[in-house]
């Protein structure tokens, strides 16, 4: 193998990524299935003269790469179930202060301490309205390691443009498998640099005046601006605000940054979507299976297609509208009780023919698995 | 540079009530930062929720309002970071040693250079009047209607036992002593917690009779004595001021920059 193919599990296919975009400040907490993206930054990053730290809970771990942040730090948590709910507080106040940063979430089965070993896709709801309050979230997953590798590098790339927190949600099926990650030439994939306040030192710089595109240049502490941040609602100084026009204009602006970009935003891949009588939506580890199905009956003449999701938040529900318009049935496939498959019946024009094809106990759901629904939907009995 | 300097105007009137100490607070905490001469952009001011946490507002350093508990948690990071910059950390009793207990006891096991200043008013101010882990048995608070059971932290005591190497505390009586003793904290290489005694007559001084802002400030005059004082010896119930702990041990991010130096060496 040359120096740039490594066999890998998929949380080192994470760290890779991570790295190749630029991290350079990782806190963290252990927890199953997750913890060997600690253990390996914590060897990586100083080598590079970043910075690891191990806090005493995963509140502390989200609150310190917020603090690295507005230093001017890529910054990285990665965390479960149990520390991601522990973390939505936090993430409320990167949202509101429009901190760039990076969270892994690499699921396992909940509710609770649940089932840690095994894989799970039961966050995906948590990451778009775990913490309090209206607001948008970018929150992405992949279903192989070089997938796993390039969407990192986006997460980085998404978080920097819109400062805004970025979820991973990857899962213990992706996360300790193993297979082959091809690490591209540096350069090979755009890096996003954060865009930084030209503003000269002595001159009046607003921290939160969005630029027409809604950008934010920002500055970091420590530099020659002195501005307050804060977790309340504020004006464009950073200053605490009761004034309903600021409310008003600041939850907007923290909405429309994101959704207004929702199809520029949205990754996704297709496979034999063109003809496809039956279209398989899915994500992350669940996909693998699902697109096993496609390209298998496939191969029986069977007019199946996969629209694999990776971004899954914002929702990209003009996309999945246009691809599902000509199927006679859409299957959503994932590892938990339907939480995407809600979103893509409020998305398609009749929500009737939307089915669900999961597996809730664990065991990682089968391409059998998928086709037992499908013959059930074709009325073919299993 | 005069105090006012220090000072961002255009966020006053500040939120904090007629007669309470955290002002005083505040005023010894800028005489400190004048008299050690720093650049306000060297000065990192991170907070987390309550009366206290709003000094963070009123001051033209950077500053970071977080979210409730957190403050150290926060300010490790961006320590941690840029260990060049110094960060300076008021939290009041109940942001620091209830919610924020554990981030307390980490940020004092890691010695990390951080000045944390707990502004003790044994009460939940902002949320009207509710016991704090400060308050004390006996104490009356709008959540202890019939006198409070829960004993007291001692701050002093606690952050020793948990590794801090530097450890003080004053009143906001003592105005010049706190000056004094938050400069030395600032310029310790370590973790450094101050303790102010603050007075809250709104809540902490209506509910418990303890009289006006006056009063209370009196108390703090009469109640406290210099660490070691004849006085302490002759009655054992005052409250000790001064600096209890300041010794030199290896600061975190120091040693931090000693891993990077071994962790290098194993690519070259």
């Amino acid at each position: 193998m040359s120096d740039n193919k490594k066999f890998v599990q998929g949380n080192e296919a994470c760290v890779e990524g991570a790295l190749y975009a630029g991290l350079d400040f990782y806190a963290g907490y252990p927890i199953t299935p997750s913890t060997e993206i600690a253990e390996l930054l914590s060897y990586r990053l100083p080598q590079s003269g970043g910075k690891f730290i191990q806090m005493e809970d995963e509140i502390a771990s989200i609150c310190a790469i917020i603090g690295a942040s507005l230093t001017g730090r890529k910054v990285m948590t990665a965390t479960s179930g149990p520390g991601f709910s522990l973390m939505q507080e936090a993430l409320g106040y990167a949202i509101m202060t429009e901190i760039p940063c990076v969270i892994v979430n690499v699921q396992r089965g909940g509710p609770s301490t649940g089932i840690p070993t095994h894989g799970s896709q039961g966050d995906v709801n948590q990451a778009r309205w775990g913490t309090h309050g209206d607001h948008a979230i970018i929150a992405m997953t992949a279903s192989n390691h070089q997938d796993v590798f390039a969407v990192t590098v986006e997460a980085f790339n998404l978080a920097e443009t819109y400062r805004t927190p970025v979820i991973l949600l990857f899962d213990e099926v992706v996360a300790h498998m193993r297979e082959p990650v091809i690490i591209p030439e540096a350069g090979a994939i755009p890096l996003v640099e954060r865009l930084r306040t030209s503003v000269k030192e002595g001159v009046d710089y607003h921290p939160y005046l969005p630029r027409e595109d809604g950008r934010l240049p920002m500055s970091d502490f420590g530099g020659v601006h002195r501005y307050n941040v804060t977790g309340l609602f504020h004006d464009m100084w950073g200053f605490p605000s009761t004034e309903p026009r600021v409310v008003h204009g600041l939850l907007r602006h923290l909405v429309d940054k994101l959704e207004n970009r929702t199809n520029q935003i949205a990754r996704y891949k297709e496979y034999y979507l063109e003809d496809a009588e039956h279209l398989l939506i899915s994500y992350g580890s669940a996909a693998r299976s699902a697109r096993h199905v496609v390209e298998n009956r496939r191969m029986r003449g069977e007019r199946l297609g996969l629209l694999e999701l990776q971004t899954l938040w914002p929702f990209p529900e003009d996309i999945i509208r246009d691809k599902c318009v000509h199927a006679k049935s859409v299957i959503v496939v994932e590892l938990n009780m339907g939480q995407i498959l809600s979103s893509v019946k409020m998305a398609v024009d009749e929500p009737q023919k939307v089915f669900l094809a999961n597996r809730i106990d664990g065991v990682f759901i089968t391409p059998e698995d998928i086709l037992n629904i499908l013959r059930l939907i074709r009325g073919k009995g299993v | 540079m005069a105090v006012k300097d220090y000072l961002r105007e255009r966020f006053f009137p500040h939120l904090w009530c007629p007669g309470c100490g955290h002002g005083m607070v505040l005023n010894g905490l800028l005489q400190a930062v004048e008299k050690l001469g720093m650049s306000k952009n060297e000065i990192v001011m991170v907070s987390g929720i309550g009366c206290s946490a709003r000094i963070s507002g009123y001051v033209d350093f950077h500053t970071l309002h977080t979210i409730h508990g957190r403050a150290l948690a926060f300010a490790t990071g961006v320590k941690m970071s840029r260990p060049e910059l110094n960060l300076i950390v008021p939290m009041g009793d109940g942001d620091a040693l209830a919610i924020g207990g554990n981030h307390f006891i980490h940020a004092a096991r890691r010695n990390i250079d951080i000045t944390a200043i707990v502004m003790n008013n044994r009460i939940y101010g902002m949320t009207g009047g509710q016991f704090s882990p400060l308050s004390g048995e006996g104490i009356q608070a709008t959540t202890a209607p019939f006198s409070n059971i829960d004993y007291s932290f001692d701050v002093v005591e606690l952050a020793k036992a948990a590794g801090a190497t530097f450890v003080a505390r004053t009143t906001s009586y003592h105005v010049q002593q706190i000056t004094d003793i938050v400069r030395k904290a600032v310029l310790h290489e370590g973790f450094a917690v101050v303790e102010v005694l603050s007075q809250c007559p709104t809540y902490f001084g209506r509910k418990n009779k303890a009289g006006d802002a006056v009063d209370m400030v009196r108390w703090f005059k009469d109640h406290t004595t210099p660490i070691g004082s004849k006085a302490k010896t002759e009655n054992p119930d005052l409250i000790e001021r001064g600096i209890f702990v300041q010794k030199e041990s290896p600061e975190y991010c120091s040693e931090y920059d000693k891993v990077v130096e071994r962790a290098m060496a194993t690519v070259r």
